[in-house]
């Protein structure tokens, strides 16, 4: 790819290392922060997670060394039950935030949509700069809850209140790491605020010439409609917080009711309700799972007819899918508070919406397998995982119909089948959609090939590994083993403790194949060969490009786009068989 | 098993109504008596521990109540008696109190240290409990304590009456009497008590008991002479 | 490669499959008098779930393993899908569309039947305090009223984890409070849920019923149970440390053994 990329010398101005790198206002350098980050934080909830998995397949075994380091939660290396759910806290906290919205939405959508609608910059990059810190300042809090005295919160990454607003009262893992819990979340709230506006903004905006809304690569129409999402789940969720934090320590009753007495103290609270929390956090958190996961449906679609080489079946449909999708998401919060003592009638309305919103994903993943079908299929680590993605999905998706209808809900909700549920739409789709970004884009990013043969063996035992891992939680599920139990210490759990034990096999298993991954991601960076401008010959306009992109994304001559970016499998120039979304100049 | 027999050889002097180091102490006066009661008591109520078939089972005859426990004559178990002032004050205890969680039992019901004295908490029981002593002038905490973990080392920094209690079996429920002064017991089942070793002097006796209140008398010791103190506490029935 | 994807996928798909067909793990067996329906509901979800989860497994494993482009074959076109999108946008709405209305008509009396309609009026009221980390039941006793619940009475020190007063309140000095929930068997119960601190949960796999307990609100959950039996009642709404061992048995008895049970309580209260 030659004839777009005669790069001028390095973007003019000079700059100091620490604007360049650190307080850069550059969106690439921006996005790798966010990736960087998401990193840190995928390796930290991992590792915690093979400590809670260690725990519920063992739990009076010692584990060496964790009595050194948390000599209050796990004396002599044995976990108590608190620490267990204060790791549980802390993993879902940080995976949900700080790994799933961070890494395809913000870190991703950060380097890639601009480029993608042809634009030098974010529409606001100062703006963009402070939502990274300000997303680093909220994790730097939410670890911070680890060292406090009176240890880590425990009420779930749900923080269902009373329990996470009542204090001390309640039981460890109710002091001041709970507090911070409630400071961490509402400052990633700002944060993704700021970064969804500009999200917004940018593609509304900075279109480049030629780059209409239905020539938008499917990426950025997805980060676009999850930043539209965003906007309106984080903007309740920011209010919901600091409720919480006014009930914690200046005695207000939001959420407390009157009479409770905990730990034999009747508490000075009244007048508050416990289901405002659950209406406030979920009518965010239901939005918050398509924030998760409508980025990877953007990348997957995005990346499958790279390597089908053929266009996206129904692209059209696809985005319709998406907008239906954000609008459902809102309405359908309900569906988490079936059995929450709410209005049983309204557990009917809330399961309709539900259900219909499986018309719109069931479409899309009709849509992917119909693009394979007539392919000449490319298998690489990225369109490997882009093809895992549809099968974990599915997967995952289908569960859903079981927890959508309130009468099934009633002996599903709180087990296990939810956990296997939303481990593997929200957890390991996710991660697959992250998967499959940066295996695709590594060489635009870094201007270095990653080792495909490293990648496979990545795909592989993680497509097996996660399958051992989270199919079996839906047995677990059918069987009554509830959720958020740090021992199985039922009469009528005894029998599932060997599945269990399996499970955490599997979770050391395939945490460990994760080890690879970050082995190819550190030699890759420093000593992958030499990437072309376009090798996986893509349509989209970073593949115009040089790689690494220059500062400016585009060496001074912004393109102009002819195209769509769904020319596959057509009879482009030079004998291609696809045509680029920038007209040649 | 050896900490089994020492836990029993500190549960027979607890109960007994001394302290174990109690005949370490120079020789001087001693005051004992006996706590008695008048009204009604409450019933003592069965404690239903279904929910945990271990404790079940390690209690043949079902374990009742122990926040006011009577016996013959009126007497009052677990009263606490200790010298509330007079005391010319003495060096720290150092040797460690023991405490035990068993059978989903505290042991014993009321425990009495001084101020910065070593407390030692078991679990001997086979599965987890959580230790939540409800301090208010103390540090409070809450802790687990699952089956294999270590006893909980810890002491107290200023006198209290700390009520005890296990979330994870409410049933649980003991009380740590913090006191500064060396000169403590709690009453045994016949309601006695004895504080011995006591220089000569003007004492405020002092008794107290978790649902009856607490009652003071003045005693004066000349030599090494006994002197009795008999407390008589008013019970209500609820 | 793409067979050996097609190969992984499909043995995924079979044996994920076949171990929910075979019901290697299962449901226990239902004791109530509507779980028989919610079962059903469950198995009609999980039949049109299980084919739509098998053929979306296998049609994606069968056309990576017939378009893959493997070393040294012949370069080929790329085809479209027969019929372009619309014939599978119209299957996806026609076939998830009617599922749905199925599942909702036929679910929703399901969910009616037992959370929207009130008990009957002949069946046992009891009452259920649930506190970190237990329950507790109580029964009006002889006279069969319950005493009135005072938060600043309540004292697990002294049992009285309902927060009654005996000594002003007459119709409080019979309620029967027990950490076991007896029942009758074949009798409609009618429970109100009340929660002391938190958020819990009453869950009975065996009787296909779950309700969360909310600080604040008193809940009305009722159900049938028509086998005798002990089961296990446990907590599924994060309580704090010890939620795990949440917990209290149900022990179902002929009415007759209910009957006994009830006044040798009534006898020691
Ligand atoms: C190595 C892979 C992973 C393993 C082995 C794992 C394991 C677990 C376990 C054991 C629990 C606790 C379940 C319970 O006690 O109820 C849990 C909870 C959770 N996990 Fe993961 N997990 C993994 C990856 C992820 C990812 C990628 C996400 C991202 C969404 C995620 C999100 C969550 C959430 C939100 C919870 C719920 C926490 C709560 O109940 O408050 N996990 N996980
Ligand atoms: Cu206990
Ligand atoms: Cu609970």
């Amino acid at each position: 790819m030659t004839h777009t990329t005669a790069h001028p010398p390095a973007h003019a101005q000079r700059q100091s290392f620490l604007r360049k790198h650190v307080f850069s206002v550059d969106h690439k350098v921006i996005g790798r922060q966010y990736l960087d980050l998401a990193l840190v934080a995928v390796v930290t909830g991992m590792v915690l997670s093979w400590l809670m998995r260690f725990h519920l397949g063992w739990p009076d075994t010692p584990v060496p060394l964790l009595g050194k380091l948390a000599p209050t939660g796990a004396a002599g290396g044995v976990m108590t039950p608190e620490y267990y759910l204060e790791l549980m806290t802390m993993h879902g906290t940080i995976m949900v935030f700080f790994v799933l919205t961070t890494a395809p939405f913000a870190g991703f959508g950060n380097y890639f949509l601009p480029i993608h609608v042809g634009a030098e910059d974010m529409a606001f990059p100062r703006i963009n700069m402070m939502s990274f810190w300000v997303t680093l300042l909220a994790f730097l809090v939410l670890v911070a809850a680890f060292f406090v005295g009176d240890g880590p919160p425990l009420s779930g990454w749900t923080a269902y209140a009373p329990l996470s607003a009542v204090g001390k009262d309640a039981g460890p893992g109710q002091g001041s790491g709970q507090t911070l819990w409630a400071i961490s979340i509402g400052i990633f709230c700002i944060a993704q605020l700021l970064g969804s506006l500009n999200f917004i903004a940018t593609t509304l905006d900075l279109r480049t010439k030629g780059m209409s809304l239905a020539r938008l690569p499917y990426a950025t129409w997805a980060w676009f409609v999850t930043a539209v999402i965003a906007l309106v789940a984080f903007a309740v969720l920011l209010p919901a917080c600091i409720l919480l934090i006014l009930d914690r320590v200046a005695g207000t009753s939001f959420f407390i009711p009157g009479g409770l007495v905990i730990s034999d103290r009747l508490q000075p609270h009244m007048g508050g309700s416990p289901l405002l929390w659950q209406h406030l956090f979920w009518f965010f958190g239901h939005p918050e799972v398509y924030v998760a996961i409508l980025p990877g449906f953007g990348i997957i679609s995005q990346i499958l007819p790279v390597f089908a080489r053929k266009p996206l079946l129904g692209p059209r449909v696809f985005i319709a899918c998406l907008v239906a999708i954000a609008f459902l998401s809102y309405t359908v919060w309900g569906h988490h508070m079936f059995l929450s003592g709410m209005n049983p009638f309204s557990a009917t309305l809330f399961s309709v919406p539900t259900l219909v919103i499986t018309i719109p994903a069931a479409i899309i993943t009709l849509l992917w397998i119909g693009t394979v079908y007539g392919a000449r299929l490319r298998l690489t680590s990225a369109s490997l995982f882009a093809l895992g993605f549809v099968s974990v999905f599915v997967s995952g998706g289908i569960s859903g119909f079981f927890l959508a209808q309130p009468s099934t809900d009633i002996y599903l909700h709180g087990t296990y089948f939810v956990v296997a549920h939303f481990h593997f739409v929200m957890g390991v789709a996710a991660m697959f959609g992250i998967f499959a970004g940066t295996y695709f884009w590594f060489p635009k990013m870094f201007g270095r090939m990653m080792s495909e043969t490293l990648g496979k063996w990545h795909f592989w035992l993680t497509f097996i590994g996660v399958y051992c891992i989270f199919m079996p939680m839906h047995y677990l599920g059918l069987a009554g083993n509830v959720r958020r139990y740090s021992a199985f210490t039922d009469d009528y759990l005894q029998p599932l403790i060997p599945l269990h034990r399996f499970i955490t096999i599997a979770a050391l298993f395939t945490g460990a194949v994760q080890l690879i991954f970050l082995f190819n991601l550190i030699r890759s960076r420093l000593r992958g060969p030499k990437a072309a401008d376009n090798p996986w010959e893509a349509t989209t306009l970073e593949w115009s490009t040089s790689s690494p992109p220059p500062h400016d994304n585009f060496g001074g001559r912004r393109p102009t786009v002819a195209y769509g970016p769904n020319e596959y499998g057509v009879a482009g120039p030079a004998g291609r068989d696809y045509v680029m979304q920038a007209a040649a100049q | 098993m050896i900490a089994r027999f020492s836990a029993l050889v500190a549960l027979v002097a607890l109960a007994s109504g001394t302290t174990p180091r109690e005949p370490h102490r120079p020789a001087g006066g001693t005051i004992s008596g006996k706590v008695t009661f008048t009204g009604t008591p409450p019933k003592a109520k069965p404690i239903d521990m279904s929910k945990e078939p271990n404790c079940v089972t390690q209690h043949p005859t079902p374990v009742t109540t122990e926040d006011a426990v009577t016996g013959p004559g009126n007497s009052v178990r677990y009263v606490v008696v200790y010298i509330a002032a007079g005391d010319q004050g003495a060096a720290p205890a150092t040797d460690t109190v023991r405490y035990d969680q068993k059978g989903c039992q505290y042991i014993p019901h009321v425990a009495a240290m001084q101020v910065h004295q070593p407390l030692t908490i078991y679990n001997d029981d086979p599965h987890s409990h959580n230790i939540h002593p409800l301090a208010r002038v103390n540090a409070e905490w809450n802790k687990s304590q699952p089956k294999g973990a270590p006893p909980i080392r810890t002491a107290w920094d200023e006198p209290e009456f700390i009520a005890l209690k296990c979330n994870v079996h409410p049933w649980m429920h003991g009380y740590f009497a913090v006191l500064s002064t060396p000169h403590f017991a709690v009453t045994d089942s016949s309601g006695a008590f004895s504080l011995s070793g006591l220089p000569p002097g003007k004492y405020t006796v002092t008794a107290w008991h978790e649902r009856f209140g607490t009652q003071s008398l003045e005693v004066t010791i000349a030599g090494s002479e006994t002197k009795p103190a008999n407390f008589v506490l008013t019970a209500r029935p609820y | 490669m793409g067979r050996l994807f097609a190969v992984v996928v499909t043995v995924i798909a079979l044996v994920s499959a076949a171990i929910f067909a075979l019901h290697v793990w299962w449901l226990p067996p239902d004791i109530s008098a509507h779980g028989s329906r919610i079962d059903r509901q469950l198995n009609e979800t999980m039949v049109t779930a299980g084919i739509l989860f098998v053929a979306a497994q296998l049609a994606l494993g069968l056309f990576v393993w017939r378009f893959d482009v493997r070393d040294g074959m012949p370069p080929r076109a790329v085809k479209t899908f027969p019929g372009g999108v619309t014939p599978l946008v119209v299957l996806a709405i026609l076939f998830v569309g009617i599922e749905i209305l199925v599942l909702t008509f036929v679910g929703s009396k399901v969910w009616a039947s037992v959370y929207q309609t009130p008990a009957p009026a002949e069946a046992l009221q009891i009452e259920v305090e649930a506190e970190q980390f237990a329950f507790y039941f109580r029964y009006a006793g002889p006279d069969g009223k319950f005493g009135t619940m005072h938060p600043d009475l309540m004292n697990d020190a002294t049992q009285n984890f309902f927060g009654l007063d005996p000594a002003n309140d007459t119709t409080a000095r019979d309620d029967i409070v027990v950490g076991t929930l007896v029942i009758p068997v074949n009798q409609p119960i009618d429970l109100r849920l009340h929660a002391k601190d938190v958020n819990h949960s009453f869950y009975v796999p065996e009787l296909r019923i779950q309700q969360d307990f909310v600080p604040g609100m008193v809940i009305p959950l009722h159900f049938t149970a028509t086998q005798t039996g002990k089961y296990e009642l446990v907590c599924t709404q994060l309580c704090g440390l010890g939620h795990y061992n949440m917990r209290a048995y149900i022990e179902v008895k002929t009415p007759a053994d209910f009957a006994q049970w009830l006044k040798a309580q009534a006898a020691t209260s």
